[in-house]
């Protein structure tokens, strides 16, 4: 009881300084000012129609770099900690038949949804992170459906590092003709699609990267989904 | 008075705030964890929101004039994918502490402790 009392009182005080902090800054007002000149400028700059996706990939490219390695590392921590010898899925039942034949036949189309958002990441609403994540929510239903499915270790651990590995090197591209790192060099040294902003091919290498970290994103989902789903063997550990 | 997006904001991050502080079982704790987050992220676009304009995304008809501000919107990004990142590295822990002690309650895993 004491313990629910304190927690109340810090709630208060927490919100009464927070609400007041929150009443100095007018609601709906235009308060940008270098959200203006990323505004103004990223159709010259970028390339990409979707400003979100321009300051997430191009203008602060090294960021999202940074963003991956997270996930990468939170994927490896959780993959070291559930480390054993012997896991295995250890489901009692299958799924039902509603089930199964709902995930095999809606697998392809989810996976080819999750690829238009991560592909189109420049035009609309989304990016490599939510196309990732649809990706790994079809491989999740999978698991869900089948007792004994298990992803192709084989394909998915080489083409996360590829897809990591490849992210570095178009910013050491970049580094080499432009002089620093991330630099878009498809669009200022190349000037590829100039022409066609607002569709498929511009935005210089807005797309190539989303696809890069949406492949990344959903085989890294996935491995962790994997790690989760298996349970130590029964008896030893 | 302030609107009804930051009361909303507010309101969420005091709901998990309240789970973290009160609840035993771990799982209730992480959703907690969750529910505050979402609560944050809520509170960054919001602060980001112009009245009366659109999504920054400038196809046909959508000027700068007319978009709102971006920078947050790619902050919260970020701070979801963060999010997700800690959320699965925090029930990994989860799941390693249910293995060990068999129960998910904080105060007996203290308990046991030494």
């Amino acid at each position: 009881m004491v313990k629910r009392a304190l927690a109340i009182i810090i709630i208060l005080i927490t919100g009464y300084w927070l609400a007041n902090a929150l009443a100095q800054v007018p609601f709906g007002a235009d308060k940008m000012l270098v959200g203006k000149y990323y505004l103004e400028n990223v159709k010259e700059q970028t390339g990409a129609v979707n400003a979100v996706t321009a300051v997430v990939v191009n203008y602060r490219g090294f960021d999202t770099l940074g963003e991956v390695t997270v996930l990468f590392i939170a994927a490896t921590g959780v993959a070291a900690l559930l480390w054993r010898k012997k896991r295995e899925r250890t489901a009692k039942s299958e799924g039902s038949v509603v089930l199964q034949t709902g995930s095999r036949l809606l697998l392809p189309f989810i996976m080819l949804f999750g690829a238009y958002i991560f592909i189109h990441g420049h035009l609309t609403p989304g990016g490599g992170f939510p196309g990732g994540a649809t990706i790994a929510t079809a491989f999740l239903m999978l698991y869900l459906a089948f007792r004994e499915y298990e992803i192709p270790h084989n394909v998915f651990e080489p083409l996360e590092g590829l897809a990591g590995m490849s992210y570095v090197i178009v910013g050491l591209i970049g580094l080499a003709i432009g002089g620093y790192f991330l630099f878009d060099w498809i669009w200022q040294t190349w000037q590829l699609g100039h022409a066609n902003i607002g569709r498929l091919f511009s935005a210089g290498f807005i797309p190539i990267i989303y696809t890069l970290i949406g492949l990344k994103v959903g085989t890294e989902l996935t491995g962790i989904v994997d790690n989760m789903v298996k349970e130590p063997k029964e008896g030893g550990q | 008075m302030i609107s009804a997006y930051y009361f909303g904001a507010i309101s969420l991050i005091l709901i998990g705030l309240y789970a973290i502080l009160t609840k035993r079982n771990l799982l209730k704790i992480l959703v907690g964890l969750s529910i505050m987050e979402t609560g944050v992220n809520l509170l960054l676009i919001s602060v980001g929101y112009v009245s009366g304009r659109t999504a920054p995304i400038l196809t046909e008809g959508a000027t700068p004039q007319t978009a709102v501000d971006p920078i947050p919107q790619a902050l919260v990004l970020t701070a979801i994918v963060i999010g997700v990142a800690t959320t699965a590295l925090a029930l990994t822990v989860a799941i390693n502490l249910y293995e060990k002690y068999k129960t998910l309650d904080i105060e007996k895993i203290r308990g046991l402790r030494g």
